[in-house]
């Protein structure tokens, strides 16, 4: 039995069936990364564990027991919230202490691990300004100081990287695992980033359609998504894909993009008919030169994303494609020559046409 | 235009809006310390002797006008039938308005916002519609020339105006910050006392003094369902028009002690009314 046991968990608001079947088990002590568009319900499912709302119907169990009839402050559940829900008119000390307070710790104690908590996450200097006199990073440090002192058994954290600028997300990125790590608690952490999920996560669950399409460790997510919805939402930018005829004879794959031919090496087992074929931007080489099996393309649109050059180029028969290229493999690229693409066929994904679950 | 001249334009300004403001205040005030004959002569003049007569003559209930009888008012009483009717309702309106602005403001309940309505319609109806009715029963009952029944009765005036204007603030108020303060191990109860209630206090006070000033001027309800003994001071002040002698310096000075109470509690509240105290805490 998992520490943290929530099974067929519904939620709808009038007719919007928000949350139609979450079952999830997370162990003590894992990192759990609730990965979703926005949308798709991951708020209202920490608001349902925490107990701020209540579900329709479904179990959640916390420790073997049944946790389902208890208010927010029964259950040993610490939340940071997004918008950080700050008290405004108490200062930082007082906002953090607030859990403290509530179970009636002395002043001294109080005092001591408002100190602790305030050192680690680097706020005690601001610690007798009011909420309005901080920073955005300041106020995000001082929700999670306020959600982490009592040392819950859960912490749950709703994109608490969201509202605070890029420089800060990244230092608090490398930061909040270690900062987690000193605290031991089980953590249940939602964003909205993929990068944000994988440097994170213990294990990722991919929220989407009301219900949690994979439950897998972050790498797998990426390399072997579940369905092709799964394979949409965890990549930057979004798989390439072609609904199209493949097959595969021995080693050897054959797809038709429109009157394009693709032809190439991959070992999986043999399939003849109509597939969606994935192809991820970052698994095709473009270049000047012609090669085997290279594909002439045309050039139309190229811009920067986080170190990488995505290529909007069309094939010959009007099909478009997304590439990411390295920087410095996109300065040997003349656009204005003839370009050429090569697919990484061993890596490309096939999904089933009709329902669009995983192939390989 | 040039800067000088726009700033002498603005101080002209200025002073040309404080005279009209305050002008009929600061005449009033000067009265007060006037005799009728001073007050009457042919052309009114700044320079007077300042005598309290008036105040002397409000507070000991008698006083006597040059060439007329001597005045029995009865006006220490008013006014302190106008601090009990005042504050009683305050304090009722806050007892029963800020608990119902709250849940209206967050609790959506079958016909809530019909019950909302029904509440401010109680404020569309002039007083004079259902005063002869009230009259009735509030007689039947025994409930005539009670301070309790009026108190009641002002709550038609100010509990509309609270339930609305907090129930506003209330609504104003980041859920978030609520549940936070709950997940953090502090009860219902606890949340609406020390997270809801502090962070509403600026619409609170205002509309708590809006219903003072509300209970303070209300004149027709106290005129019809109460005698002399309960009466406060805007019924009261029609006891110095009398057949033989209208005593105008008596009645500014009435006017000037009457005013008081209110303007203490105003200056008292103010720091209450400064808002903004929620602002930055939540991401906007």
């Amino acid at each position: 039995m998992s520490y943290l046991q929530i099974n067929n968990l519904k939620k709808s608001f009038k007719d919007d069936h928000v949350l139609k079947d979450v079952n999830i088990s997370i162990e003590k002590g894992e990192f759990f990364v609730v990965f979703g568009p926005s949308g798709s319900g991951k708020t209202v499912l920490l608001r349902l564990i925490s107990g701020i709302m209540f579900q329709d119907n479904g179990n959640i169990q916390m420790d073997g027991k049944n946790i389902n009839q208890l208010n927010p402050e029964e259950r040993d559940i610490s939340m940071a919230f997004q918008n950080f829900a700050l008290y405004p008119h108490m200062d930082a000390f007082e906002n953090i202490a607030s859990p403290l307070r509530a179970n009636k710790s002395d002043d001294e104690t109080i005092d001591k691990k408002v100190k602790e908590v305030s050192s680690l996450l680097k706020i005690e200097h601001v610690l007798t300004h009011m909420p309005k006199e901080l920073s955005n990073g300041q106020k995000q440090r001082t929700s999670l100081a306020r959600s982490l002192i009592s040392k819950p058994s859960v912490v749950l954290l709703d994109d608490p990287l969201r509202n605070v600028d890029a420089k800060i997300r990244f230092e608090m990125r490398l930061e909040l695992p270690k900062i987690l790590k000193e605290f031991n608690t089980t953590v249940i952490y939602i964003t909205q980033d993929y990068r944000e999920a994988m440097a994170l996560g213990d294990r990722i669950g991919v929220l989407y359609d009301g219900k949690f399409n994979d439950i897998e460790k972050p790498r797998q997510v990426y390399n072997n998504p579940k369905s092709l919805t799964s394979a949409k939402l965890f990549g930057d930018p979004t798989i390439n894909n072609f609904t199209t005829n493949v097959q595969i004879n021995n080693g050897s794959i054959n797809i038709n993009i429109g009157d394009e031919k693709f032809i190439g090496k991959n070992s999986n087992q043999n399939i003849n008919g109509k597939y969606i074929v994935g192809i991820r931007p970052e698994d095709v080489q473009l270049s000047n030169k012609k090669s085997d099996n290279s594909i002439k393309v045309e050039f139309r649109t190229k811009t920067p994303l986080n170190l990488k050059i995505v290529y909007l180029i069309k094939f010959l028969n009007g099909v478009e494609m997304l590439c990411s290229v390295s920087e410095n493999e996109s300065l040997s690229i003349d656009e204005n020559k003839e370009l050429f693409l090569n697919i990484d066929y061993s890596k490309i994904h096939l999904f089933d046409s009709n329902n669009e679950e995983t192939i390989f | 235009m040039k800067p000088y001249l726009w700033s002498l334009f603005k101080f002209l300004a200025y002073i040309a809006i404080i005279v009209f403001f305050l002008f009929p205040i600061l005449w009033i005030f000067s009265m007060s310390f006037q005799t009728n004959d001073t007050i009457l002569q042919k052309v009114p003049s700044i320079f007077f002797t300042p005598t309290f007569k008036n105040y002397i003559g409000l507070w000991e209930g008698e006083i006597s006008i040059e060439g007329f009888a001597t005045m029995y008012v009865f006006f220490k009483q008013n006014l302190i039938n106008s601090l009990i009717l005042s504050v009683f309702s305050v304090l009722v309106t806050l007892i029963l308005g800020v608990p119902a602005a709250y849940a209206f403001a967050r609790y959506k309940f079958k016909g809530g916002e019909d019950i909302a309505f029904t509440l401010l319609s109680f404020r569309f109806a002039p007083a004079l519609l259902i005063i002869i009715p009230l009259n009735l029963y509030f007689t039947k009952i025994g409930l005539y020339d009670s301070y309790f029944a009026l108190v009641w009765v002002y709550q038609l005036i100010t509990l509309p105006l609270l339930l609305w204007i907090v129930r506003g603030y209330f609504e104003d108020i980041s859920v978030d910050i609520e549940n936070a303060y709950r997940l953090d191990g502090h009860s219902w109860l606890k949340s609406f006392f020390y997270i809801s209630i502090p962070l509403a206090r600026p619409g609170i006070a205002a509309s708590a003094l809006l219903c003072f000033i509300y209970a303070w001027n209300n004149f027709v309800f106290a005129l019809i369902l109460g005698s002399s003994s309960i009466q406060p001071v805007t019924v009261g002040a029609l006891a110095f028009i009398t057949a033989s002698a209208i005593p105008y310096g008596l009645i500014a000075c009435g006017i000037v002690v009457s005013v008081l109470p209110t303007l203490i509690l105003a200056l008292f509240i103010q720091k209450y009314l400064v808002q903004g105290l929620s602002l930055g805490a939540v991401k906007g």
